[in-house]
Order: C-alpha cells, then structure tokens, then sequence
C-alpha cells in the first residue's frame, strides 16, 4: 500500500523540476524538453488520482495527453528548426526582435 | 514492497529530473528525461495502468524522444555559452519556485491525508480502457487522428526550406527580373 500522498508529492516535484528547466535553461531544445517533464508529472497525478477513484477516466486523460503531446512535439521542433535556422543560435534570451 | 518500488523509482525520477536541469548540452538533458519516463512507466505498473505504462515507454520513450533527439543531431546542438542573467531572476527565482513546491506538496499532502491505495484494481485493466475508448470517447479518439494530420502537415510545412524560385536553363534573362533587387540593379 502507497499512499496517494507519495504519488502526488512525486508528481509536484517533477512538475516544479520542469518549471525551473522552463525559466533556468538557456537552450530552446533544454526548455521544450521541461514542458514535456512537466506534461509527465501531470499524468502521474492523473493515473495516481484514476486508482485512488476506481476510474478508468485517468488512464484515459494520460492517453489524450499524451496525444497531444505527440502532435505538440512534432509542431514545437518543426517551428525550432525554423527557428534555429533563421536566426542561427539556440539560445532563448538572445530572440527577443518583438522587444528591440 | 510496493513502497519499496516505489521510492526506489521515485528516486530515479526525481534524480532524472535533477540531472536534467544541471546538464548543460541538450542531448544529456534529452537522455535524462528518457530515465524519468522509464521510471514513471514502473510507477504507472505500481498503480495497475498497464496500457498506460506500455504507451510510455513505446509513445514516448520510443517515439517522442527519437524525435527530440534527431532534431538535437539535425541542428547539430551544443552547449549554449550562458550569458549574464537579469538580477531579478537570480535574486527571485530559488525562493519563488520552492515557493511554489512547497505550496504544492502541503495542498495535495494536506487535502488527501494518508489514504492508501491499494494495488492491481482489476477494473482499470487494458480491457477496460480499450472499452472507454472505443465507446465513450470514440469521438475524441477520432479528433484525435484529425490533429495528428494537422499536426504532420504543419511540421512538414513549418521544417521544410524557403522555397526559391530556381531559373530554367536556356530561358531568357527577362524572366528572371521578377526580382525586384536585380531589375533595380540593371536600370
């Protein structure tokens, strides 16, 4: 037996992993790799709250999830690549055109 | 024992999660998340999501990862040299993200208390999601393949290069000043 607290306290603190990959990282690749820890940590929460509530409605949210994450994956490293090839650096502090 | 599992690949996780935040080149950090999905796949065992489990590791750890991976090796990725940060994000950022840790684990430890769960329900088996899928969400089920083909033309259109219009041999040069550069050049 596992407390469901463990499981969600598992889940927090990957997702707060992710967030400071998100705002630490200086490389574009290293940021979309944290939005996808966090999208992991959040389906830990929703497979750990669909056993605690006998549903088969958590597995089933990860499964859209992690659709969507596909199709996100896919769109997000095509508009890098673009990106990357226009400007020429991975780095997120030096794309700031909308500021200068 | 179970507990045992658990927070032996718990630890894996979270020590995943950290290496990827202190590796600086991004095919470390890539890799490091591939150890947290692997260890979140036992996890998803520990609570009895098979499917879900094995979606993981094939989806994501096979599929997504190969993707991120690729486009590391495509854009021939290094280390991005770190210049000087702004001095609110090092002086606020620390305190402000255990803030948010630490109001996180006391709101789900707080509200949901100690309550076990219990391993292997046999009502959230592989039978029972294809089940959900194919009855009470097949319309999402089928968006979701809609999505998927706008999200495959869209990298497709999105990645692919500029096009240029490319002359044809033995054509005559006039047809080559739609470029407005070069007719101004010529006159």
């Amino acid at each position: 037996m596992v407390p469901l607290a463990y499981y969600l306290a598992l889940s927090a603190a990957l997702f707060c992993l992710g967030v400071a990959g998100f705002l630490f990282k200086q490389d574009i690749i290293t940021v979309f790799i944290s939005i996808e820890l966090m999208l992991n940590a959040v389906n830990l929460a929703f497979v750990a709250f669909g056993h605690a509530l006998r549903q088969t409605d958590g597995n089933l949210f990860v499964f859209f999830v992690m659709v969507v994450a596909a199709a996100e994956a896919a769109v997000g490293l095509a508009i890098i690549i673009a990106v990357v090839r226009n400007r020429g650096t991975l780095d997120v502090d030096s794309m700031q055109q909308l500021k200068d | 024992m179970q507990l045992a599992l658990f927070l032996v690949f718990a630890l894996v996780a979270v020590a995943g999660g950290v290496n990827l935040l202190l590796q600086r080149h991004p095919i470390y950090s890539a890799l490091s998340l591939v150890t947290v999905m692997g260890a979140l796949a036992v996890e998803y065992l520990l609570l009895g999501a098979e499917f879900i489990a094995f979606i993981q590791i094939i989806v994501y750890a096979g599929a997504i990862m190969v993707l991120f991976v690729f486009v590391i090796m495509v854009l021939n990725a290094g280390e991005v040299a770190a210049p000087p940060k702004s001095r609110v994000a090092a002086f606020l950022g620390l305190p402000l993200l255990t803030a948010l840790a630490l109001l996180l684990l006391t709101q789900f430890t707080g509200s949901i208390g100690g309550a076990g769960l219990a391993l292997g329900d046999p009502r959230v088996g592989p039978a029972e999601v294809g089940d959900a899928l194919f009855h009470r969400y097949l319309l999402p089920f089928e968006v979701t393949s809609v999505l998927f083909l706008v999200g495959i033309l869209g990298a497709v259109v999105l990645a692919a290069r500029p096009h240029r219009p490319r002359p044809a041999a033995g054509q005559a040069p006039e047809a080559l000043a739609e470029n407005p550069a070069a007719a101004a050049a010529r006159r």
